[in-house]
């Protein structure tokens, strides 16, 4: 027997064989069964975070905050006596890596739902295929619009204030505060940027910004768009940008000699971060109006601050206490909050039902928008200052809608944290 | 599919070792290079065929970002190895094909024209988009050599993700653009798995593009490839027109660059410059070098670790128990570790890549087996 008709013969049987095993196999037309990712004892869930890479600094804090969280609440047992089991994969933001470290969730390690996944260019991509497999996509990591979409993507939601009614909350306090004076813009070149503008320009008017600037996170040179706001003479500047962009910003700005007054969006304007950044120059920051809907990390005051030290101290005790670990102890706590509304047979239509039917209250300053048809996360927030090195909260919660809705005072107050800081069923 | 020579250096002239196979084989298949190639394709793919129903969704969308990937290697392997010709702009290249079929997919479905049918169609025009973009690259390149020649396609892979930025009104800046991509046919059954769908139609273009350049190198234009790559001094004096030859490597090569980043849009339904950074480009030529420079069959492993070096060494992280701060500090950069040792290891061990390495024990193990 030659060497050829022996190769041709093996790889004919193998060809043979795996036929045979096919045709006992035949999935395409038969649902699957029972619900992925949960047994009596468990819930396991998944999500895509930037551990490594450009975007990792202060956003890789925020999952170990949430395995945290569920850890103290596994410790306490459970939710409906499952334990909660947090996978978080990197994909360091990079879109191609999120959808192969998605599907690995989804379909090798069989998760219930995918929480808290970071990112609107990375995640935008994995929403046609959490649809497919009917996977609920909870509380995504951004505040793009993208996410309130219930028609098309029925079972995502968003958690972040979406950057319009951030844009609108900050254009409401210039118009207050600084009437008359020049108002600029300066932003990110994708959605954040973009939506951001419209809610500014919703409140001030269209021809009211009198110079637009953007950047993109490649290119850490933004003198000439600061030397444009110099140029046009700008009073008050509107910034939506990445923490290292604000800094980047005011440095810039400084070095030109140019001071206007800093109007900041939320994921741009902790403090904490910021002046790690800026070092020395942190005095920079003096004066810088932001906005938050969440309790500040320094506040322990605020019962719900205090209440995520004591868990972070004893489950997430070798990290950083900051706006991340906050922003991840709240997401866990909304999730729990789900998992207790959607009750103790859970299924995937049953948790999406129960985000659906809303009324969750927590740690958030602003009220969730969850309804039938808005999937959106919060819809508001409350403006901060930094004055000598603090930054403090002022004035009402503001609360408002996307669209063309007035910005209204949101007077409701928020509970107190349950004494074991765990959400009742 | 199989080449002989390994080392640049082999002289052009030399007379080849007597192809071993072809004493084996019929003769109307030793006769015909084509007939040869199309009965392994036709054979390669049946056997793919029922993989793909074996496999569960997971390493289904694992085998199609092989075959995705492998259209690129091969391309790669082609310039690289069979001509001479040195490109770290690969990457980009992939990217131009990603973005035309995302526009391509997106114009579609915005004038409602759906459906399955214009896959082909905009994997097309990704080809012919970025087979432009090589006859350009290729027209500097073939005046330049070794570091000018790196130099002008790294500029490559950095300016084109610029552009993206540049011109954000069509590309959508860094953000990127989502493709629009059909369900598999309901003629599939309605729970037909997508992953499944997305490997027939990857494996479909990888096949496709080894058959061809399997083709390609067997025919007078591959030798012409070699013969430039080994002198070209003594390939002008054979009446080889240098020039021409290296452009064609290019476009060539572009053209399977350029399809495996269209089959990349179709699988990611999204395009962004992150996912064409220096670094893809990098890791392209790093796996067509560790599979094997030498062939095609190289370019199969290279592919093939692309996607399992990160995949293993994630699930193998997960067996060692480390301190979380370690742990994922690791994640993301234990796969780079472990493809860089992976190199020095292989260029060290085996200089002829994977493919090499197999070929010296399959020669080894022959010389054993006692004499028919």
């Amino acid at each position: 027997m030659n060497a050829l008709t022996r190769r041709g013969l093996s790889l004919a049987t193998a060809a043979v064989l795996l036929a045979a095993v096919a045709a006992c196999s035949e999935d395409a037309n038969t649902p699957p069964a029972d619900v992925p990712g949960v047994t009596a004892g468990e819930i396991v869930v998944g999500t895509h975070m930037p551990l490594t890479g450009p975007a990792a600094a202060g956003y890789s804090e925020i999952a170990p905050a949430s395995k945290a969280y569920f850890d103290y609440v596994n410790a306490n047992g459970g939710v409906h006596g499952r334990k909660i089991t947090y996978k978080f994969m990197d994909d360091g933001y990079n879109p191609a890596n999120t959808q192969t470290v998605v599907r690995k969730l989804v379909l090798e390690d069989k998760v219930f739902a995918i929480l808290n996944g970071l990112g609107t260019p990375t995640h935008t991509g994995v929403l046609d295929f959490l649809k497919t497999n009917r996977v609920p996509d909870l509380f995504v990591a951004s505040g793009s619009r993208s996410w309130n979409q219930p028609d098309k993507f029925p079972g995502t939601f968003g958690f972040n204030t979406d950057y319009t009614v951030e844009g609108k909350i900050l254009a409401t306090h210039i118009k207050a505060t600084y009437a008359g004076k020049k108002v600029c813009f300066m932003g990110q070149d994708d959605d954040f940027g973009r939506d951001s503008l419209v809610g500014v320009e919703q409140v001030l008017g269209a021809g009211a910004v009198v110079a637009k600037e953007k950047y993109v996170t490649s290119n850490q040179n933004v003198a000439p768009q600061i030397g444009a706001l110099k140029a046009a003479g700008c009073e008050v500047v509107v910034l939506a940008t990445v923490p290292g962009f604000t800094a980047l910003s005011m440095g810039t700005a400084a070095r030109l000699g140019f001071k206007p007054q800093w109007v900041v969006s939320n994921v741009g304007s902790d403090y904490l971060t910021l002046s790690k950044v800026l070092g020395e120059g942190k005095p920079l920051l003096e004066g810088m109006v932001g906005i938050s809907n969440l309790p500040s990390p320094v506040d322990m005051s605020d019962p719900w601050t205090a209440a995520f030290k004591k868990i972070h101290d004893q489950y997430n005790g070798s990290a950083p206490f900051n706006g991340n670990t906050v922003y991840g102890m709240s997401v866990a706590y909304l999730f729990v909050q789900s998992l207790q509304a959607a009750g103790k047979d859970l299924t995937r239509e049953g948790l999406i039902a129960a985000v659906e039917k809303g009324g969750f209250k927590g740690p958030g300053l602003a009220p969730f928008r969850y309804s039938k048809d808005n999937h959106s996360g919060m819809g508001g927030g409350k403006l901060t200052k930094v004055t000598a090195g603090n930054q403090e909260f002022f004035g009402p919660v503001y609360e408002t809608d996307s669209a063309a809705g007035p910005v209204n005072e949101f007077k409701e107050e928020r509970p107190a944290p349950p004494a074991n800081s765990i959400p009742a069923a | 599919m199989s080449e002989q020579t390994v080392t640049p250096s082999a002289p052009a002239a030399a007379p080849a070792p007597a192809p071993r196979r072809a004493l084996a084989l019929p003769g109307f298949l030793s006769r015909s290079t084509l007939l040869r190639h199309l009965v392994l394709a036709v054979f390669a793919g049946v056997l793919l065929y029922l993989l793909t129903q074996q496999l569960d969704p997971f390493r289904n969308f694992q085998l199609a970002t092989v075959a995705a990937y492998l259209c690129a290697t091969a391309g790669l392997t082609l310039l690289v190895g069979m001509n001479g010709q040195l490109s770290l702009g690969h990457g980009a290249l992939m990217a131009v094909g990603a973005y035309t079929v995302a526009l391509a997919q997106n114009r579609f479905a915005d004038s409602g024209i759906t459906g399955n049918q214009v896959l082909p169609l905009s994997l097309a025009l990704g080809v012919l988009v970025t087979m432009a973009a090589g006859a350009v690259i290729g027209l500097a390149a073939a005046r330049l050599r070794g570091p000018y020649l790196a130099g002008v396609t790294l500029a490559v892979a950095v300016a084109v993700p610029a552009a993206t930025v540049t011109f954000d009104e069509t590309f959508n800046s860094e953000q990127g653009l989502s493709v629009a991509v059909e369900p598999p046919p309901l003629s599939l059954g309605l729970y037909f798995p997508n992953e499944r769908w997305q490997a027939w139609v990857a494996l479909t273009g990888a096949l496709l593009t080894m058959l061809l350049l399997a083709n390609l190198v067997r025919s007078r234009v591959g030798r012409n490839l070699r013969a430039v790559r080994d002198d070209e001094v003594a390939a002008r004096l054979a009446g080889i027109h240098v020039g021409r030859t290296q452009v064609l490597a290019f476009v060539v090569s572009a053209a399977s660059a350029g399809l495996g980043g269209g089959l990349m849009a179709l699988l990611a339904q999204s395009v962004s410059p992150g996912a064409f950074s220096l670094t893809l480009s990098l890791f392209l030529l790093m796996a067509v070098v560790i599979g094997g420079l030498g062939s095609l069959s190289g370019a199969v492993w290279g592919a093939v670790l692309l996607v399992a070096l990160p995949d293993l060494t994630h699930d193998s992280a997960q067996w060692v128990s480390l301190s979380p701060a370690v742990a994922q500090r690791l994640e993301g950069n234990l796969p780079l570790a472990v493809f860089g040792l992976t190199l020095i290891v292989v260029m060290i061990a085996a200089p002829g890549g994977v493919q090499g390495l197999l070929r010296r024990i399959g020669a080894r193990v022959r010389r054993r087996a006692p004499a028919r």
